[in-house]
């Protein structure tokens, strides 16, 4: 199958209605799916880290705690909704909103299955990379709106976050266009014979630590750091407005899930499941692996979280970068099997060296 | 040379995690599973014999509250006071167990039991016959060890983690 046949698929030939059936259906898809994602993925992450924690997490609402996340959500609907009187009122309102929409924004161009998808942009990733920053908008908003110092102090750190992470992100996904010719998302997982995380396991790493930072996974949680900041941006949420924070926290999550298994896992490629089946069960194998993280390492500090974007990250990025450019350009035709070997030997080096470098004197330097 | 990869404590650290799924929770679901707590629990009840105390108020002279109340009179036939209210406000109690150790003849034990809230502040003001040791309301081994023999060992949640299961 090759690219041309992507963007005939992108509106079925076979559809009723022509587009606008196909946006409707699609709409509705994408907005039911994260809804009932995030609430799989709240019982999962509350779940999982209790057990990771030597504790039961939530069991008593409905059969194994599964209506735990339904529960919160009927409470907090219920709450009363609490605006500060210095909180700028049109920007404290917006915030959530702004917040929201980028989220949904994502999953327009990630690929249920083959085609199934709302629109296959040729220009997929690079949406994704421009949409998905937007949230942090939002996020600012409603650190600049509540007129609280814990709140813009938690907002201002995400911003840092954010502008910093954004680099290596990008940088390993230019890694895996460079082996497509594409940036196209159908086209991405059409080229993955081999997952992606195989031939580009550095820039899995990188793609992988980065959007953790950039969604404010912990242990890069630093904007709502509970110990230092009360809450962080959304100190001065409550009810409904709380609700989209907190299902924004972990769309983000499960939309970043998303992202990685199709540009490294190969999306809905896999043998005798359904390709929809197969999408989901590797979202939440990634979604898994942030709660692993998030329940074994500790919360970084604002000028660790800095070093390690720039001094580890951003070079590491490079000489993926770099070493995945020579491979196309020189060895268009060869084996991919071939770079396996030869880019995992490359991810250890980088990371040898990249540990050297992250301290001062190469580590040798007592700080 | 040595080699120090940033990264491995990482990996080790996630090793130790995953590997806690598998084990047992530590935790105890409170109103159906109860753990034992310590045989000289200092519980919030205060426990007075009236056969042996003889009223001689050390007690009340200990308590650094002042919440123990005692009116005595004379019995001039046997040649002994004689208790007429002992009235403990064990709302004001701090458990400092200060009574007990103070009592010469062993006639004060703090309770066992700790689920002792109650509804009205009134409620915590006890009297004579409701501060007696009964089934409801047992004794602790707190400076009682013949009384903490008798009792249950305490329960330690490090045994409940590296239990075997079931």
């Amino acid at each position: 199958m090759n690219a041309v046949s992507y963007a005939a698929q992108a509106v079925p030939a076979d559809w009723p209605g022509g587009y606008w059936w196909h946006w409707l259906f699609y709409t509705v898809v994408i907005i039911v799916f994260v809804l009932v994602m995030v609430m799989g993925a709240i019982y999962i992450e509350r779940r999982g880290m209790g057990r990771m924690q030597l504790r039961y997490g939530p069991n008593r609402t409905g059969p194994f705690g599964l209506l735990q996340p339904v529960a919160d959500a009927l409470k907090v609907l219920l709450k009363e909704n609490i605006v500060p009187n210095v909180a700028d009122k049109i920007v404290h309102w917006l915030a959530p909103v702004i917040a929201f929409t980028p989220v949904l924004l994502i999953f327009a161009v990630i690929p249920f299955q083959n085609g199934a998808l709302l629109t296959d942009l040729n220009i997929g990733i690079l949406f994704i990379v421009a949409v998905s920053s937007i949230s942090t908008v939002g996020v600012f908003m409603a650190g600049w709106g509540s007129g609280n110092k814990y709140s813009l102090l938690g907002a201002m750190r995400n911003v840092a976050a954010v502008v910093s992470y954004e680099i290596p992100m990008v940088l390993a996904i230019i890694g895996v266009v460079i082996f497509t010719g594409s940036l196209s998302t159908g086209a991405i997982v059409d080229a993955q014979d081999i997952p992606f995380i195989l031939v580009q396991p550095l820039g899995f790493l990188i793609f992988f630590i980065a959007a953790s930072a950039e969604i404010n996974r912990s242990p890069f949680d630093l904007m709502e750091a509970d110990s230092e900041l009360t809450a962080g941006f959304h100190t001065e949420y409550s009810g409904m407005k709380f609700a989209m924070f907190y299902l924004v926290e972990y769309a983000e999550a499960i939309a970043m899930s998303a992202i990685i298994t199709t540009i490294f896992l190969s999306g809905w490629r896999g043998p005798w499941l359904p390709p929809w089946l197969w999408f989901i069960i590797k979202t939440i194998i990634v979604f898994f692996v942030m709660v692993w993280t998030r329940a074994t390492l500790p919360r970084v500090r604002i000028d660790q979280l800095m070093a390690l974007a720039w001094k580890f990250l951003f070079p590491a990025a490079v000489i993926n970068l770099f070493v995945s450019a020579i491979e196309v350009l020189v060895w268009p035709d060869i084996s991919q099997w071939i770079f396996v070997g030869v880019n995992i030997a490359v991810a250890v080096i980088a990371i040898g060296v990249g540990t050297k470098m992250f301290k001062p004197g190469w580590g040798k330097v007592a700080v | 040379m040595q080699f120090k990869f940033f990264g491995i404590g990482m990996l080790k650290g996630l090793a130790v995690t995953i590997l806690h799924i598998f084990r047992r929770p530590s935790t105890s679901q409170y109103p159906e599973q109860r753990l034992n707590i310590s045989r000289r629990s200092r519980g919030n009840e205060l426990i007075w014999d009236r056969e042996k105390c003889t009223g001689c108020a050390t007690c009340a002279k200990a308590c650094p509250q002042g919440v123990i109340e005692i009116v005595t009179s004379t019995d001039m036939a046997d040649n002994k006071y004689k208790v007429e209210t002992y009235r403990v406000d064990t709302g004001y109690c701090i458990m400092c167990g200060l009574c007990v150790e103070a009592c010469p003849y062993d006639a004060l034990y703090l309770g066992y039991s700790f689920e002792k809230a109650k509804y009205r502040r009134g409620e915590f003001v006890q009297t004579n016959d409701e501060l007696k040791e009964s089934p409801q309301r047992p004794a602790s081994g707190y400076f009682h060890p013949d009384i903490a023999k008798k009792l249950p060992k305490q329960t330690l949640l490090i045994e409940k983690a590296t239990e075997k299961r079931k």
